[in-house]
């Protein structure tokens, strides 16, 4: 259920997010938001539970993902253990941080 | 001969090799779907960093800022780009094999389920678009 909600956030939100931090703004092709506005916009309770869920969602997205590419993509069930914990522990500590930074907003 | 079931195998499984996938273009097609996840996940490191930066006050963030601008970063981000779109289009285009919704009998087409993810994809693309360069 993580997954296909992590899914459906990710295919929704992730495309512009990218769009415009990853390559609109770093370009040039649309004035960046200055730094108070971006703060200012991250500090409200809303925007900070919104980034929450868009991280965690899709980190545990990715780890199920991930799982299953590397049983069956690379064929190597056997370490599934290793690849559990890499999978969905690298989630649950992404998801600490997310709610540690976003937390420390001052 | 004690028990000959200990010299019978039990069950047979052909070794699968590592590059399986590359055989055909489905395959292939296939796990980049599936690897778009990574990028999915790189996103999120990046978005962090940039709470982080945020955080930390206007000079680190400007400094986030200017890394971004590396070539290194910019192709990255820019495969990261398309990879995402990939993802969304096929998961889009994967809800009509998901969800079965019957109307009057008969069932929806597959464009009646996905068409409205796209529109709902524009929209929100839109609000969030706008919320960000309003200030």
């Amino acid at each position: 259920m993580l997954f296909s909600a992590g899914g459906v956030v990710s295919a929704m939100l992730m495309p512009i997010h990218v769009l415009l931090f990853g390559l609109a703004f770093p370009l040039g092709w649309v004035d960046a938001p200055s730094y108070e506005h971006l703060l200012a916009l991250v500090r409200h309770p809303l925007t900070r539970v919104y980034l929450f869920i868009l991280c965690s969602l899709a980190l545990f997205h990715w780890a199920h993902r991930f799982r299953f590419t590397l049983y069956d993509g690379l064929q190597i069930k056997h370490l599934n253990e290793l690849i559990n914990t890499f999978c969905y522990g690298g989630a649950t500590l992404g998801t600490a941080v997310a709610a540690y930074l976003l937390w420390r907003i001052p | 001969m004690n028990n000959p079931t200990e010299y019978l195998p039990r069950s047979y499984h052909t070794r699968v090799s590592t590059y399986w996938w590359l055989a055909r273009w489905a395959s292939v097609k296939f796990i980049l779907r599936e690897a778009s996840s990574v990028f999915v996940a790189w996103i999120v490191v990046v978005t962090l960093l940039q709470i982080r930066a945020l955080t930390r006050g206007p000079a680190d963030y400007a400094e986030l800022q200017n890394s971004l601008r590396s070539p290194l970063l910019l192709t990255l981000n820019a495969v990261s780009l398309a990879f995402v779109i990939f993802h969304a289009v096929t998961w889009f285009n994967l809800a009509p094999k998901a969800m079965v919704i019957r109307l009057r009998g008969k069932r929806l087409s597959s464009l009646a389920i996905a068409a409205p993810n796209y529109v709902a994809w524009v929209v929100i693309s839109a609000a969030i678009a706008w919320i960000l360069l309003r200030g």
